[in-house]
Formats: C-alpha cells, sequence, structure tokens
C-alpha cells in the first residue's frame, strides 16, 4: 500500500526523523490559509500516489498567501498521470545547502533490506544509477541484527560526509531504518534528504510503502487506504476478495489462479484482442464469488464479451460449470461469454454447459480458440 | 529419482486440524504419500484420519523421525511454524501459506542460510514427485510419472502447463512450485540446480512471471551450468506498471521485471522460451528429441 506524502512524513516525523512543518489543504482557501501561517516562501505540492509531479506541474514554490491560493487552484483537480490530485501540502520553505538521496528497499534477489544512499539527491536515483554509479552507497542489512553502527559509518565515510552532515545523516540513517522495520515497510525514501544552511538535515520528500501482507499488525495505517483515489470496480473487488486490476481494453477476463489470468491476458492480446481487466477468482467454484466476479468485469462499460478460463485442479470442472451458470442466471448478464474448461473433470463440466447453455454461452476447448472466440465477438460489438 | 520428496519422505504436516490442512492431508494420504504426523498446539494426542497429532513439531520428529514438513499455518503465525521445522531439524520445509508479512519472510530466509534444509514456498502449491510422493496441494490426477522436471512461480499455471505434457505422453520427474512472493526460500536456480544434477530428469520447464529479476538470474545460471535442455514461460506481458497481478510478488516495478526483459534475457541465454502454454509441450516435445 503506497502512502501520500503527508502521511508518509507523519509516519517519519513518529520515528524521529525530521521534516518541513506542513500543512494539507483540500481547497485553494485553505491553502491561503496554511500560507499565511507559515508567512514567506511556501511550497504547494500536489499529493498523489505516483511520481513524476514536479515535471507535471504539480509543485509550486511561491512567496505570498494570495500566490498559494492560485498555486493551488491550478493543482488541486489537476490530472497526474491518471492521478486527480484532491490535496495539496502546503510547507514552510527551507534554506537548502545540498540534497541527498536515501531509501530502503527490499532486495528480492538478497532477501534482505538494501540501503541506498547518494550525495546527489533530488533527481531520479535510477538515472543516477547510470549517469554517475559511483555516486551511490549501496550497503544490505541483515534482517536478523538491523542495521549496525558500523555499516552506518560506513556509508557516511564511503559518502565523503564529514561534520553536522555526517552526524545528521547517521542519526536520519538509524531512525529511517527502525521506521522501514517497524512500519512492515516495503520502501522508505527520502528524496532529497537536505542539509540546510543552520545545519539541519531534513526529509523534504517521503515515499513510503506498507507491505499489503502486514496491515493486519498495522490498523493504524490499513485505515489511510484512500478509498476514494481507488478505482470504483477495483475498490468493490477488493472487499469481496478479489484479485482485479482494470486495464484499458474490451476484453473481460476472469480465471483461477494468478498465474493462469496473467497468461490468459497475455494470450488474447496475442490473438489481436485487448484485455479490459486481470481477475484472478481463486481457486473454489462458489457461485457466489463466480456471480460478484462476473458483475464487477461486466459493470465495466468498456467490456464487450467476457473470457472464463478456469483451470479444474482440487476444485472439479463440473463444479465450476455448475457454479458458473448459477451465476449467469444470478447476474442476468447478456453479454457473449466465452467459457474454457479443463482439467479435473473438464468433459463432465462442458457437458453440463452444453445441456443447458444460455445462448450467449460458447464454450471452447483450449485457452487459444477460447482467446481467439472472445477477441472475435468483442469486434463484432458484443452487446 | 526425484528432486526433493520421493518415497523416502517421512511427512509431517503443520496446521493438519485446519479446514486446509485436513483437506489436503486427505488427498496427500490418497497419493500415497507417507504423512507420519500433525502438529497443531494444544490438539496434541488427537488423531487425524489415522495421522497422530503433537503439539509441537519436537514432540512428532521425536515420535515418528519425520524428515519434511507442509505448513498450512494462518499468515500471522506461518514465520513461527517455518522456525520450529527448521530447528525440529526438517530437511524439506514446503510453506503453502499466502499472505506472510515480507518482513517475517526476510529473517526466516536469513535464518535459514544457517540450517542444512530447503524452504519452498511460501505462497506455493508444494512439490509434487508423480507415484512418490505428494507434498503439495497440486491435482495429482493430471500428473504422470517421467523424466521432465518442473518449476513455477505460479499454481494455475503449472497445472495447465503439466496437463499439456501428460495429454502428450510426456511425465514428469517432480514438479515444484516455488511461490509468488516477493521472497521465497528457493528461487529457480536451486530447484535447477537439483534437476541438473538428477540422472532422471532429462528437460526442464521454467514458469516465471513479471516482478523481480529471479528468471534472468536463472537464465545466467542455465547458460553458465547447465547441459540439461529448459523450456520457459513468462506470463505478465500485459501487466501494467505498478499494479500487483494476484501473486503480492507479481508487480512491474522497474525496467528488469517487465517480462519482455526476461523473454529477452532466456532468449539471450539460448534457452527455448514458449509464446503460450500450449507451446511449451511443443518444445519439451522438441526438446526430448
Amino acid at each position: 500500500m503506497d502512502l501520500y506524502e503527508y502521511q508518509g512524513k507523519e509516519l517519519l516525523r513518529k520515528h524521529g526523523v525530521e521534516t518541513l512543518e506542513g500543512i494539507v489543504a483540500e481547497t485553494a482557501e485553505e491553502a491561503r490559509q496554511a500560507a499565511e501561517r507559515f508567512g514567506g516562501t511556501v511550497a504547494v505540492k500536489a499529493q498523489v500516489l505516483t511520481g513524476g509531479r514536479g515535471k507535471a506541474g504539480g509543485i509550486k514554490v511561491v512567496h505570498s498567501p494570495e500566490e498559494a491560493e492560485s498555486a493551488a487552484q491550478q493543482i488541486l483537480g489537476m490530472d497526474i498521470r491518471g492521478h486527480t490530485v484532491r490535496r495539496v501540502l502546503i510547507e514552510a520553505g527551507a534554506d537548502i545547502e545540498t540534497e541527498m538521496y536515501l531509501s530502503v528497499t527490499v532486495d528480492r534477489a538478497a532477501k534482505k533490506p538494501l540501503i541506498l544512499f547518494s550525495t546527489e539527491g533530488g533527481v531520479d536515483i535510477e538515472e543516477v544509477a547510470e549517469t554517475n554509479p559511483e555516486a551511490i552507497v549501496r550497503l544490505h542489512a541483515d534482517p536478523l541484527l538491523g542495521l549496525l553502527p558500523y555499516q552506518v559509518r560506513e556509508i557516511i565515510f564511503s559518502a565523503g560526509l564529514e561534520g553536522d552532515a555526517a552526524k545528521g545523516v547517521g542519526k536520519v540513517l538509524n531512525n529511517l531504518y527502525k521506521a522501514f522495520e517497524e512500519l512492515d515497510a516495503s520502501l522508505v525514501e527520502i528524496n532529497p534528504l537536505v542539509v540546510t544552511g543552520d545545519g539541519r538535515v531534513l526529509a523534504l520528500d517521503a515515499k513510503v510503502t506498507v507491505d499489503n501482507s502486514s496491515l493486519y499488525r498495522h490498523p493504524d495505517i490499513a485505515e489511510l487506504h484512500d478509498v476514494e483515489a481507488a478505482d470504483p470496480q477495483e475498490q468493490r473487488a477488493q472487499e469481496a476478495d478479489l484479485q482485479y486490476v482494470k486495464l484499458d481494453g474490451d476484453v473481460g477476463i476472469l480465471g483461477n489462479g494468478a498465474g493462469l489470468v496473467m497468461s490468459t491476458l497475455d494470450v488474447v492480446a496475442q490473438a489481436g484482442g485487448e484485455p479490459a481487466n486481470f481477475c484472478d477468482v481463486g481457486g473454489g467454484a462458489d457461485a457466489e464469488k463466480i456471480s460478484t466476479a462476473l458483475d464487477i468485469v461486466t459493470s465495466n462499460e468498456q467490456v464487450k464479451s467476457v473470457l472464463f478460463n478456469i483451470f479444474g485442479g482440487i476444485t472439479r470442472g463440473d463444479e465450476v460449470a455448475r457454479g458458473l451458470l448459477s451465476a449467469i442466471d444470478r447476474t442476468g448478464i447478456d453479454l457473449p461469454i466465452v467459457v474454457r474448461l479443463d482439467g479435473t473433470n473438464a468433459e463432465e463440466g462442458r457437458q453440463i454447459l452444453a445441456e443447458n447453455t444460455p445462448e450467449n454461452v460458447v464454450t471452447e476447448e483450449t485457452m487459444l480458440e477460447a482467446a481467439r472466440r472472445a477477441v472475435e465477438l468483442a469486434r463484432d460489438g458484443g452487446r | 529419482m526425484a528432486i526433493l520428496v520421493d518415497e523416502g519422505t517421512r511427512l509431517l504436516v503443520q496446521g493438519i486440524t485446519g479446514r486446509e490442512g485436513a483437506f489436503h492431508t486427505g488427498r496427500m494420504l490418497e497419493s500415497g504419500t507417507n504423512v507420519v504426523a500433525g502438529v497443531t498446539p494444544g490438539k496434541g494426542g488427537q488423531d487425524y484420519e489415522g495421522v497422530p497429532v503433537f503439539n509441537t513439531v519436537e514432540q512428532a520428529v521425536g515420535e515418528t523421525r519425520a524428515n519434511a514438513s507442509v505448513i498450512f499455518v494462518p499468515p500471522p503465525f506461518a514465520a513461527d511454524a517455518i522456525f520450529e521445522s527448521l530447528d525440529g531439524g526438517m530437511s524439506t520445509v514446503c510453506c503453502i501459506t499466502e499472505g506472510i508479512p515480507v518482513h517475517d519472510m526476510m529473517r526466516v530466509t536469513d535464518y535459514l542460510q544457517t540450517k542444512d534444509a530447503t524452504l519452498i514456498g511460501p505462497n506455493c502449491p508444494g512439490v509434487l514427485s508423480p507415484e512418490k510422493a505428494n507434498v503439495s496441494i497440486m491435482p495429482r490426477d493430471i500428473f504422470t510419472p517421467g523424466n521432465v522436471g518442473v518449476v513455477s512461480r505460479s499454481g494455475t499455471l503449472t497445472y495447465q502447463i503439466v496437463n499439456e505434457l501428460t495429454q502428450r505422453g510426456i511425465g514428469q520427474s517432480t514438479a515444484v512450485g516455488i511461490g509468488g512472493d516477493p521472497i521465497i526460500g528457493t528461487n529457480f536456480i536451486e530447484i535447477l540446480a537439483k534437476f541438473e544434477a538428477d540422472p532422471e530428469t532429462d528437460c526442464v520447464v521454467m514458469i516465471g512471471e513479471i516482478g523481480g529479476n529471479a528468471e534472468q538470474l536463472a537464465a545466467e545460471y542455465v547458460q553458465r551450468e547447465m547441459s540439461t535442455p529448459v523450456v520457459a514461460y513468462i506470463a505478465g506481458f500485459t501487466a501494467p506498471e505498478g499494479k500487483t497481478m494476484g501473486h503480492a510478488g507479481a508487480i512491474v516495478s522497474g525496467g528488469e521485471s517487465t517480462a519482455e526483459a526476461k523473454s529477452e534475457a532466456l532468449r539471450r541465454a539460448g534457452i527455448r522460451a514458449a509464446t503460450n502454454p500450449s507451446e511449451v509441450a511443443d518444445l519439451v516435445a522438441e526438446a526430448l528429441g
């Protein structure tokens, strides 16, 4: 789960990482009031769960409350890479001397936390990695031991830091690592981490991603989930415990198992179609769950045909067929549905479908044939 | 021969009295697996389908000499169950549980390095060696004994591909589901090495997906170390960036993690890569000659 900058900063402050003072505003008027409180120069920053907001014009540095108001006016409602800006963060200005980069992530291959530090901050770290790899210090922490004091020293000396900056960065490193552990984060990133004229080390931005699987032990963080920002169909799917991701095409897709569904999407694309979604109904032939999934998939107006791809493992094909028929009956869907049943008891399942098939349902034996058919039907206009 | 589990496997089921644990214990027994013990804290002294249930792994091992375990314990307690299995001396631990926190798994895999054990999973379908041992939730009916090893990050996609192999008369030595989580106990390379060392495995099918770079690392390994032919398939070409596609680990987050990048790495390493699941069986038939 990705957190907004203002949420991430609040969590980091609780772990002893210093940030600038900030106020969240939902209207231009609130932005003006916030700027009045700080006085002087302030930054107006779009709060969106995506990168690249600076380039998109989502961050403006202004010098008066009136300017803050008009900047907020422009930024609020703005679309940044498909995300609508509904809040801005107003932050007091700072006298920045240097900009650095610091993050802790989960390194999947090493199976350990990875700390990245660079004295080149405020720019895309992947870019630095390409153009100036020596500017990045990389170090793995041992998940059982935590970040050790000598490792902190190693990072600071490798980066060539001295004096107050070295001390300040060391403190942030320790606190950020603790935050990473205690928040069950998969990413905590500060870009830029700045040293101010008066020697303070501050997090000017914060990107925090918390591992979804750990949310059961962080109810306070789970509550931060922004329901409004989520796609309504994705939100409904989440509540029904279905794995659903909305895409741009017109062939609705349902199947069992993440890998099989991903593969189904690919095969549809290879057949010249465009998948409208990813939807994994999981194991089980539960008519209730299939109904909900069918309903969510077809509530996307763009969907013109549906491909239902099931490989019966433990779940038997005949049970799936009955579940599907009952789901179609319940939801009254009249879009063309292509069913491909394979695996355990697939014969029996196909038989059941053949005997009771509603007009809009066709069956195919293989994944490829089913994909081609679904693509054809979508092309013919579906509903 | 097979890898990881075979006739010598003496299996212990952690979470044997839970809904999933009980159901799949029944199926593993039906497949002829030697299930010697179950563990559910507080239910020691009972039995399930003739399998004695113990309170702790230590007691179970003391009484039954179990040497492998399969875990059906809910996510908040699963990491603890793995630690218990590792300390109990299991040589193979298979964790089926989906949804274990990533930080728990980093600690587990760190500790695993100090043990002479193989952890498969979590969030995996398990390991099955046809007609030898079934330490999995996989449907055994689609398998047939043979000389093709299968290693995969996905469950149903594995069934799909195994089924196509079986229908073409191509049998399997062992199928290993390594799991769809970001941090897993065993990655492709360790399993590929075991298949390479297995004289009865003549071809390996590797099924990958988006997320991470395990497939690239595996491709380098295949090119450098393996003489056994490998056929690969990667799922997730149509996955958008930043969205989790069902499996917690299946997320495109940077150039390396895309299906294109993985397929490209496989091709560069001279590995036969199928574009859809059906083609896998064709390529395996070709590789076997």
